[in-house]
């Protein structure tokens, strides 16, 4: 098959158009142009509606329209303008809709810059707006994988009824790679059937109600009870996505004493770091959680109850979130270091060397003194 | 999970440097493009800033035989630096043995290099009859000097894209990069 160039927000749009997405709203904003150009020059004529939103707000609210409709719907946006959308997440999932939502970061707080960061994950795997409500998360790490998740996101968001966040950064939006775009064989429009995938039928959606009761989609539930009710509805489906949802990529970490743990474009720094370490020896590994949440619990206590002395090195770009959840991973089982810049800053692979070599050799020396401690 | 280990090899790092207009990312382009062909890892990464014709812009191209980590580039195997603003910007990113090429035309700023290759290539352009080429003129300098890409790779992707402007563009793109392949200016 043919190979295409094409960048991480090019291929997120084309992923997504390929995947049924035949409602996207949206508004600009750096560093992910390139995802709302592709899909106004590309969704019209594929059968889908593209809308240029006045703001992020109106954008996320017609994505919460059109998703009650029970169509495949997306928007997309940076940093800044992801905050803005928190109120219709929010709803969103209150309201148990499907949606696709992609977040390409930049540097924060505030208006931040234009540069790649990190610094979201708070933010996307905690729920983001109000109440008590979770997102699934995925974080590819290639414009390949970018194209690729979004089918998977697509089938999550419509399996559980929740909305789904594509986490990037700039530097993925903006590369150029070569990919395997399969062809357009699944996409709903033309001669194939319209939801030609995975597109299961809908009960619940508002498809005019001839001949039946009136769905109704809501987040407000005022009567006495009912509230309650309906979150403890939305915690039985969350216990569901983490038992079966975790995705991992692991690599060499079975006999590593060091484990590098890193996502999105921070892993592959941390992969080829991985790989110039092996060659000189090191037991070194990387574990590249692919979705945050659920975060991928499962193979941090695998490798942690099985008695050996192990030390994690988590990467980020930004000062320390992601470490949060290695750590309530581990549940204190093994030693957590921490790596992370921000704020323009990427960790380079010699920074990642360096650190490791820091407390690799700190550890033969000084384990004696730090358990006396 | 079986992962294949490769002593690292055969990967070229490459910044390309100069003002907003004068064609920086489509060189990334092309040699991205060709490598892709010969099909190697490659990435492209555009400087994205509040990039305008006339102010600076820049790119990253890394070709590897294995998978890229960092398509960010700390340390260069080479430079195409295009205008003055360039040479000072990224100097110092090019690693010891490193190839700088230097478009003479523009930059008076005194560079230093292990290997320094240095043409008019604003000038070359301008005699060929188009100062936009100017850029194809350095890419086949590079070429001449490092087989990342095969030049019969980098001239099919250049008719490519060309395919949709108009014939006399294609040919005087193609001139330019020539040009330097040939012969000493």
């Amino acid at each position: 098959m043919k190979k295409i160039l094409m960048t991480g927000n090019e291929a997120i749009a084309e992923g997504a158009i390929q995947a049924g997405c035949t409602f996207y709203a949206g508004y600009p904003i750096t560093p992910q142009n390139e995802l709302i150009a592709y899909m106004a020059a590309h969704l019209q004529d594929r059968g889908g509606i593209f809308i240029q939103a006045e703001s992020e707000i109106a954008a996320i609210n017609m994505v919460y329209g059109a998703a009650a409709c029970g169509v495949r719907v997306m928007t997309s946006s940076s940093s800044p303008g992801i905050s803005l959308k928190q109120e219709g997440i929010s709803y969103i999932a209150g309201s148990q809709l499907p949606a696709v939502i992609v977040n390409i970061m930049r540097g924060g707080p505030g208006l931040g810059n234009i540069c790649p960061a990190q610094s979201d994950y708070f933010q996307a795997t905690r729920g983001g707006g109000h109440g008590d409500y979770y997102c699934i998360v995925l974080a590819p790490a290639s414009v390949q994988e970018s194209f690729d998740l979004m089918r998977t996101a697509f089938e999550l968001a419509d399996k559980y009824r929740n909305p789904v966040m594509i986490l990037g950064d700039g530097m993925l939006g903006q590369m150029m790679e070569p990919i395997l775009a399969k062809g357009e064989g699944h996409m709903a429009y033309g001669n194939h059937k319209p939801y030609a995938i995975s597109h299961k039928p809908k009960p619940w959606a508002l498809t005019g109600c001839k001949g039946r009761k009136p769905n109704i989609v809501r987040s407000l539930y005022m009567a006495e009870g009912d509230l309650e009710k309906s979150n403890l509805k939305l915690q039985k489906k969350y216990k569901a996505i983490q038992a079966k949802e975790e995705r991992w990529e692991e690599i060499l970490v079975n006999d590593a004493e060091v484990v590098l743990v890193a996502y999105g474009s921070m892993a592959r720094i941390a992969k080829a770091a991985v790989k110039s370490l092996r060659s000189k020896g090191k037991k070194i590994g990387l574990i590249r959680p692919i979705t945050l949440w659920p975060f991928p619990n499962k193979i941090f206590w695998r490798l942690a109850v099985n008695g050996k002395r192990l030390t994690f090195l988590v990467i980020e770009m930004s000062y320390g979130q992601m470490i949060e959840d290695v750590r309530l991973a581990l549940e204190g089982k093994a030693q957590v270091e921490f790596l992370g810049r921000s704020g323009g800053g990427i960790p380079t692979e010699e920074e990642i060397i360096n650190k490791v070599r820091e407390f690799a050799d700190n550890n033969l020396t000084n384990s004696r003194t730090r358990e006396l401690k | 999970m079986s992962y294949e280990l490769r002593v690292k090899t055969m990967t070229e790092k490459i910044i390309i440097a100069g003002s907003g207009g004068q064609g920086i990312m489509l060189i990334g382009k092309i040699l991205a493009q060709a490598a892709m062909m010969e099909g190697k890892f490659v990435t492209w990464l555009p400087a994205y800033g509040a990039e305008v014709r006339g102010g600076t812009a820049h790119c990253m191209v890394v070709i590897s035989a294995e998978e890229i980590g960092s398509p960010y580039i700390d340390k260069a195997d080479t430079l195409i630096i295009m205008n003055n603003p360039s040479l000072s910007k990224f100097k110092a990113r090019l690693n010891q043995d490193g190839l700088l090429i230097v478009n003479s035309s523009l930059v008076s700023l005194s560079a230093s290099a292990a290997n320094i290759k240095k043409y008019p290539f604003t000038d070359i352009a301008i005699k060929l009859g188009n100062i936009k080429v100017a850029n194809m003129a350095a890419l086949g300098c590079y070429l001449r000097n490092k087989k990342t890409v095969a030049l019969k790779n980098v001239l099919a992707v250049i008719k490519e894209m060309a395919s949709k402007g108009k014939k006399d563009v294609l040919k005087i793109n193609q001139q330019a990069l020539q040009n330097l392949l040939v012969a000493d200016v």
